[in-house]
C-alpha cells in the first residue's frame, strides 16, 4: 500500500528484533473473543485516481456552476491562489501543534500575526490563536463574561445567528447560564426598550451581532453604556468579516467573537472555519485557547512561545477557562495570508464593492412588485426581503435557472414568513444580479 | 534557608505571622523551589472571607498551577502591592518582602495549632528525601 | 555555560559520519533575516486586486451613517504579493512537519497526509458548497458524510453517530451530553464521572463543561484501571467511566470486558477516548467490548492534517439507545436513496456548533478510509510493530516503568538519564539535534519524566532505526556530557526560549513603535 514504507522482509526482521514469531503475537493483550478474524467491510481500497473519480462524482451532485446568493454565516469572496499554495507546504499543512518553540517558529510568528491582525480589525487589545468557528467562538466568549463578571443571566439578541443560538443553549444548560432572548424593532436592530436596569444588573452580558442575522448594523457605540451601566458586558459578534473593512470596529464592546472564513477559506459546506476571539488586555486570563507570546532566547534573539497556558486543559485540566485543545491553525494561518495579501487597500476596496453590489441588488430587488425590505437599519452586504410568495416555492424555480434563492426566515423567525436573506459579494457580476432580478420577477408573474 | 522561628507553618506550604489580631499570609520558601519561576499571582479581593483551609488564590509557574491555603480564618484587609506586576518577589524574598495577604483575624489562636519553624524544618526535609 | 551557535562550532552538533548513521540527518537550520510582516509594510503597496467595480459606487456614509464608517485599519500591512509568498516560504523552513520526518508524539498520531485528500477537498463543487443550500441541491456532500459515517460505524462496532464536533474535546462534550440526557431520561440524573489519573487533559476540562464533577481514580501498579476500585466507585452517583484503551501508556486494558460489567451493572456507563485508535482499527471494536459512546479524533487515526494546530473533527459514535440524544441535525436516507436532513429530534442535545461540522475534514477522512479499504488493518499492524520495535531497542538505554505490553506507543521514563542530571525536556531538545521533531514529554502524568513515543505506521524501518541511533546516542551524551543535552538544541535559528518573561509581562501582539524612537519593541 503507498502509504506503508514497508516491505515484507523489513516486517519480518523487525518482527525477529522484537522477538516475535507473528505480528499477531503483538496483539495478544487484546482478549481472544474481541479480536477480528475478518477483515473489516469497508469500500475500496481506491487507487489515487480511483478516489479522485468519486470526490468528483459528489461534486457534480451538488450546485457545481450555480449562482448563489446565500450567506447566513457563510459567505463566498475572491481567495488568492497564493493562500492556497502557501497552506499547502507541507511545512504549514504537516507540522504539529508548535509545543516545541525551536522547531516551529514559523507557525508561531504566523499565530503572532494573526493576533495582531485580528486586534486591528476589531478594535480590541489581544486576540487567541483561533477557535473552531464562529458559533462556539460566540459561546466561549459568553462564558467568558460569566467568570468575568460571576452572573449567571445573559440577554441574547434574537438577530444573532439563529444556530449560534443553539450551540449557546447547549452549553449554557450546562454551565448554570440562563439566557434571555431580546427582540428588534422595524429597524432589524436590537430592541433597547426591553433591556430593564432589573435585567441588566443581573446580566453578565449583553450579546448582540453586527451585521446581524437580517444584515442590519447594530448602534454597538450607544449599546455599550447601558449595559455597562448595571455592571454587564457587551459581548459583540461578528460573523461577516469583510464588514470590518468599511464597518465601524467594535471597539466598545468588551469581549468579540466572530467567524474569519470570509477571509481566504471556501464555504466547504459549513466548515473548518476560523473562530476569532478578541477583548481586552485585562481579561486575558479568562480567554480561552492558545496565546502566542514574544519571548527572547539566550542570546537575545526575538522568537515566539505558547503563552499563559496555566489557563489550558492540559495544564489546568478542571479548572481549565475551557476544554479546547485542537484549534483551526491551518485556516487561521489561510486567513492571515489572505490578509495580508489584500493589505490596507485591498479590505477596504473589498468591502466597498460588497456594500456597493449589495446596495444595487436591493434597488433592483425591490423594484419587483410586491417585494419590499423588512427593515430599515443600515446594511452591508446582506438584506432581509419580503415577498409576496412563499420563498421556498422561489427558490424551487429558480434552482431551475442555476440560481440559489433567498434563505427563507420563516423557520427561525415564524412570524417573518415570506421573507428570505439575500447576500451579495464581490464576486457577484452584475449580469447575475439583474438575471436574478429578472428571474424573480418572472416567477412572481406567474399565477400561482 | 531558615524557616524562622515567629512564622507558624501549614503543612500545604504556607506560613502566617501573627501579631494582635492581625496575621500575614504567603508562601514558604519550600513552595516557591518547588514551583519554579512564579509568573503570576491570583489573590482575593480586599474584604474577602478567608476560612482556614481553603484556598484563598492561586500561584502559578510557566507550567503548573498552585493552590494557595489559608493558614487562617479572617477578613482581607490588605494586599501586598510590592507583587503588582514583579511576581519574580515570590522567589526572592516568599517569607519576607513578598507576603501574600494581611488578614483581620477572627480566630487569632487558631494559629497556635500550626507548626513552628523547627517542627516544618523537618516536615520539609523529610519531604525532600522521599524525592 | 550554553556554547554559541556560530558556524564551525562543530563541539555542539554531533559529527558528520558515514551515509546511514543517523548524524547524516543533521542540518543547521536556515535563519533568514525575517521579522514580521508588519515590519515589511510600506505604504500604497497590496498583493491582491479585484476585478473593477461593475455597479454604481455608494458613499458609505449614506448607507451606514456617517457614524458608523471606519477609515482603513490602521497599521495594517501593505505588502505586494512576492513579498507574501517570501514572508510565509521563509517562515515554512523554521518549522519541522511530517512531510520532513517522524515526529514520535506519544498520543498525537502524527502520520502521512495524503496529497490526494487535499486535492479532492478543493474539487469546484465540494469545496464550494454552502451548508445552507436546500437538500437537493447537496445530495454531494451529505453523500460524502453519510459514506464516512458508514465506515465509522464498521470500524467502530457502533450503531449511529454524529460528524458535528469539530474536535476530540468538543466529541468529548457532546459524548457526555448524551449521557446526561439519556440519564436523565430515565429519571437517574446523576453527579460524577471517573477519570483515571493517566488521562488527557481535555477529559476532566469536558466533564466540568458538562456539568459533572471530576471523580479521579488511581491506575494500579500495572498502569491500568483497578477493578477492585473501580466497584467502590461506581456508585448510583456516578454517570459514566471515561476510559482511553489503549490508555496513555500505550497499554490495552484486558479486563475491558469486566470494566464494561461492573459500570453497567451500576447503571453507569463506559465512555471511550478513541484518540488511540490507531492501535485497534481493523484488529478490534469497541462496541463489541462495551464501549457505549466514544469519540474518534480523525485528524490522528484518521490522517487529517494537523496544520500547526488544527482543524480537527471529533465525531461521535454510539450504541443504539443513545441515538434519540445525537446533536441535531442528523443525516438520514430516505427510502427513494436520497439523503434528508432531519431537524425534528425532540431529545437532542442540541447542537454543538453550527452547520454540519468540519466537513472538509471529514471529506479528507473519507478519502483516507477509501484508500485503505479493509485494507486498514495493515495501519494498526504497521503501527503496533513500529512501536514495539523502538520499545525493544530501546529498553536497555531508558528506563521503562510499566513492563506490559505496548501497542501503537511505549512510555518510557528519565530515571537513568536523571542520576546526570538530565531529564525527560533535556532529551527531547537534543534529539532536535539529530534532526527529529521531540516525543511528548511529561505526559501522562503518572509517570514522572515520560517519554511517550508513537512513531505510527507511516515510519519506514530506516527512518525508526535512525531514531533509535539518535536516542541511543543522547542516552551516552547523559552520561558522559550532560552540560550539552541540558543546554540543547544548538542546531535552531533560536535556542531556547525565556517563556517565564513570556508569561509575567505577556507581548501578544505586534505594536508600532511609538514616534521618534528606534528600538524594536
Amino acid at each position: 500500500m503507498r502509504y506503508l514504507p514497508k516491505g515484507p522482509a523489513e516486517r519480518q526482521e523487525m518482527l525477529e528484533a522484537i522477538g516475535a514469531h507473528n505480528i499477531e503475537e503483538l496483539f495478544h493483550s487484546i482478549p481472544d473473543e474481541f479480536r477480528l478474524r475478518e477483515p473489516l467491510h469497508l469500500p475500496g481500497p481506491l487507487s489515487e485516481a480511483g478516489i479522485i473519480e468519486y470526490f468528483r462524482a459528489r461534486a457534480a451532485e451538488n450546485a457545481r456552476g450555480y449562482t448563489s446568493f446565500l450567506g447566513a454565516g457563510v459567505y463566498q469572496h475572491f481567495r488568492s491562489v497564493v493562500t492556497d499554495a502557501l497552506i499547502q507546504r507541507g511545512e504549514f499543512l504537516t507540522s504539529y501543534t508548535p509545543y516545541q518553540a525551536e522547531i516551529a517558529q514559523g507557525t508561531l510568528q504566523s499565530i503572532f500575526e494573526f493576533q495582531t491582525l485580528m486586534c486591528q480589525l476589531t478594535g480590541q487589545e489581544v486576540a487567541n490563536a483561533s477557535m473552531y468557528d464562529g458559533s462556539t467562538a460566540l459561546t466561549e466568549a459568553v462564558l467568558m463574561a460569566e467568570r468575568l463578571t460571576s452572573r449567571r443571566n445573559v440577554l441574547v439578541a434574537r438577530t444573532l445567528h439563529p444556530e449560534y443560538r443553539q450551540v449557546l443553549a447547549t452549553y449554557a444548560k450546562h454551565c448554570d447560564l440562563n439566557v434571555t432572548e431580546v427582540g428588534f424593532t422595524s429597524s432589524g436592530q436590537l430592541d433597547t426598550s426591553t433591556l430593564s436596569p432589573e435585567s441588566l444588573a443581573h446580566a453578565a452580558a449583553v450579546v448582540v451581532q453586527s451585521p446581524n442575522y437580517f444584515g442590519v448594523v447594530e448602534d454597538i457605540p450607544a449599546l455599550a453604556p447601558i449595559a455597562h451601566a448595571h455592571g454587564a458586558l457587551l459581548v459583540t459578534c461578528i460573523t461577516e468579516a469583510v464588514s470590518l473593512g468599511i464597518v465601524r470596529p467594535p471597539a466598545e464592546a468588551d469581549i468579540v467573537a466572530m467567524e474569519a472564513q470570509s477571509f481566504g477559506v471556501a464555504p466547504s459546506f459549513g466548515g473548518p472555519f476560523v473562530g476569532v476571539i478578541a477583548s481586552r488586555d485585562k481579561f486575558v486570563r479568562q480567554m480561552p485557547g492558545r496565546l502566542v507570546g514574544q519571548a527572547s532566547d539566550a542570546e537575545g534573539r526575538r522568537g515566539y512561545v505558547l503563552t499563559l497556558a496555566t489557563r489550558e486543559q492540559h495544564i489546568r485540566r478542571e479548572k481549565a477557562t475551557s476544554n479546547i485543545c485542537t484549534n483551526e491553525a491551518l485556516f487561521a494561518l489561510a486567513a492571515t495570508i489572505h490578509l495580508c495579501l489584500m493589505g490596507k487597500e485591498g479590505l477596504r476596496e473589498m468591502a466597498q464593492q460588497n456594500l456597493s453590489k449589495a446596495h444595487f441588488a436591493l434597488a433592483e430587488l425591490t423594484k419587483i412588485p410586491g417585494v419590499r425590505h423588512c427593515f430599515s437599519g443600515p446594511v452591508f452586504n446582506e438584506f432581509a426581503l419580503e415577498f409576496p410568495r412563499s420563498v421556498k416555492i422561489i427558490n424551487h424555480a429558480l434552482l431551475r435557472e442555476k440560481i440559489i434563492g433567498p434563505l427563507p426566515l420563516g423557520v427561525n423567525y415564524p412570524e417573518q414568513t415570506k421573507c428570505g436573506l439575500v447576500a451579495v459579494t464581490e464576486t457577484m457580476p452584475r449580469a447575475e444580479i439583474e438575471r436574478f432580478a429578472a428571474a424573480i420577477r418572472q416567477i412572481l408573474a406567474r399565477p400561482v | 534557608m531558615a524557616y524562622p522561628s515567629g512564622l507558624r507553618y501549614t503543612q500545604q506550604h504556607e506560613w502566617v505571622k501573627v501579631e494582635g489580631d492581625t496575621g500575614t499570609v504567603g508562601i514558604t520558601d519550600y513552595a516557591q523551589q518547588e514551583l519554579g519561576d512564579v509568573v503570576y499571582v491570583d489573590l482575593p479581593k480586599i474584604g474577602s472571607t478567608l476560612k482556614a483551609g481553603e484556598s484563598l488564590g492561586t500561584v502559578e509557574s510557566v507550567k503548573a498551577v498552585s493552590e494557595i491555603y489559608s493558614p487562617v480564618s479572617g477578613e482581607v484587609t490588605a494586599l501586598n502591592d510590592l507583587l503588582q506586576g514583579a511576581p519574580e518577589k515570590i522567589n526572592q524574598d516568599p517569607q519576607g518582602e513578598a507576603w501574600l495577604v494581611r488578614v483581620k483575624l477572627s480566630h487569632p489562636k487558631e494559629a497556635e495549632s500550626l507548626m513552628d519553624g523547627a517542627a516544618y524544618d523537618a516536615y520539609v526535609s523529610a519531604k525532600s528525601k522521599e524525592h | 555555560m550554553k556554547e554559541s551557535n556560530n558556524p564551525g562550532q562543530s563541539a555542539t552538533l554531533p559529527q558528520p559520519v558515514e551515509p546511514g548513521a543517523s548524524s547524516e540527518r543533521v542540518s543547521r537550520q536556515v535563519s533568514l533575516n525575517e521579522g514580521l510582516i508588519f515590519e515589511e509594510s510600506t505604504s500604497g503597496k497590496r498583493g491582491m486586486e479585484f476585478p473593477p467595480l461593475d455597479v454604481p459606487e455608494i458613499d458609505p456614509a449614506k448607507a451606514l451613517g456617517a457614524a458608523f464608517v471606519r477609515d482603513a485599519v490602521e497599521n495594517f500591512p501593505e505588502v505586494s504579493e512576492i513579498e507574501v509568498i517570501r514572508h510565509f516560504t521563509r517562515l515554512s523552513t523554521w518549522n519541522y512537519a511530517i512531510d520532513l520526518g517522524m515526529y514520535p508524539l506519544g498520543s498525537c498520531t502524527m502520520k502521512y497526509n495524503p496529497r490526494v485528500n487535499e486535492f479532492v477537498a478543493r474539487l469546484d463543487g465540494l469545496a464550494t458548497e454552502h451548508p445552507s443550500q436546500t437538500t437537493e441541491a447537496a445530495q454531494g456532500c451529505l453523500r460524502i458524510m453519510h459514506d464516512l459515517h458508514k465506515c465509522l460505524l464498521e470500524i467502530t462496532g457502533m450503531d449511529s453517530g454524529t460528524l458535528q464536533p469539530a474536535a476530540g474535546a468538543q466529541g468529548e462534550f457532546a459524548g457526555l451530553l448524551m449521557i446526561r440526557a439519556y440519564l436523565e431520561s430515565k429519571g437517574d440524573a446523576r453527579k460524577k464521572v471517573l477519570i483515571p489519573d493517566s488521562a488527557h487533559g481535555t477529559n476532566p476540562a469536558s466533564v466540568v463543561l458538562a456539568g459533572y464533577e471530576v471523580q479521579n481514580i488511581r491506575s494500579n501498579s500495572s498502569g491500568l484501571i483497578d477493578i477492585g476500585h473501580l466497584r467502590e466507585y461506581v456508585t448510583s452517583d456516578v454517570a459514566a467511566l471515561m476510559l482511553t484503551n489503549p490508555n496513555t501508556l500505550g497499554v490495552f486494558e484486558e479486563r475491558i470486558a469486566e470494566i464494561a460489567e461492573v459500570l453497567h451493572e451500576g447503571g453507569a456507563l463506559l465512555y471511550m477516548d478513541g484518540a488511540n485508535m490507531n492501535a485497534l482499527a481493523g484488529v478490534a471494536r469497541p462496541g463489541d467490548f462495551g464501549v457505549d459512546v466514544m469519540h474518534l479524533n480523525l485528524h490522528k487515526t484518521f490522517s487529517t492534517p494537523h496544520g500547526g494546530g488544527g482543524p480537527g473533527a471529533g465525531p461521535v459514535m454510539v450504541k443504539k439507545f443513545l441515538e434519540p440524544f445525537l446533536p441535531v441535525p442528523v443525516i438520514c436516507e430516505r427510502p427513494d436513496g436520497k439523503l434528508a436532513v432531519d431537524h425534528n429530534r425532540p431529545q437532542s442535545i442540541g447542537r454543538v456548533r453550527a452547520f454540519f461540522g468540519n466537513f472538509g475534514v471529514l471529506l479528507r477522512a473519507l478519502a483516507y478510509t477509501l484508500a485503505y479499504g479493509p485494507g486498514i488493518r495493515q495501519v494498526t499492524e504497521d503501527a503496533v510493530l513500529n512501536a514495539n520495535y523502538l520499545r525493544a531497542k530501546l529498553e536497555n538505554d531508558f528506563d521503562l516503568p510499566y513492563s506490559l505490553p505496548s501497542m501503537h506507543e511505549v512510555v518510557f521514563s528519565d530515571a537513568r538519564q536523571k542520576k546526570f542530571g538530565v531529564n525527560t525536556m533535556d532529551i527531547a531538545k537534543r534529539l532536535i539535534d539529530y534532526g527529529f521533531h521531540p516525543y511528548t514529554t511529561a505526559f501522562p502524568l503518572i509517570v514522572p519524566g515520560a517519554l511517550m513515543i508513537e512513531p505510527t505506521e507511516s515510519e519506514s524501518k530506516k527512518e525508526c532505526d535512525q531514531f533509535i541511533d539518535a536516542m541511543q546516542a543522547i542516552a551516552r551524551e547523559a552520561e558522559t556530557n550532560p552540560e550539552l543535552v541540558r543546554t540543547a538544541p544548538h542546531s535552531t535559528r533560536v535556542g531556547r526560549l525565556d517563556e517565564v518573561g513570556a508569561a509575567r509581562k505577556p507581548v501578544l501582539r505586534w505594536k508600532p513603535a511609538p514616534p521618534h524612537e528606534n528600538a524594536k519593541s
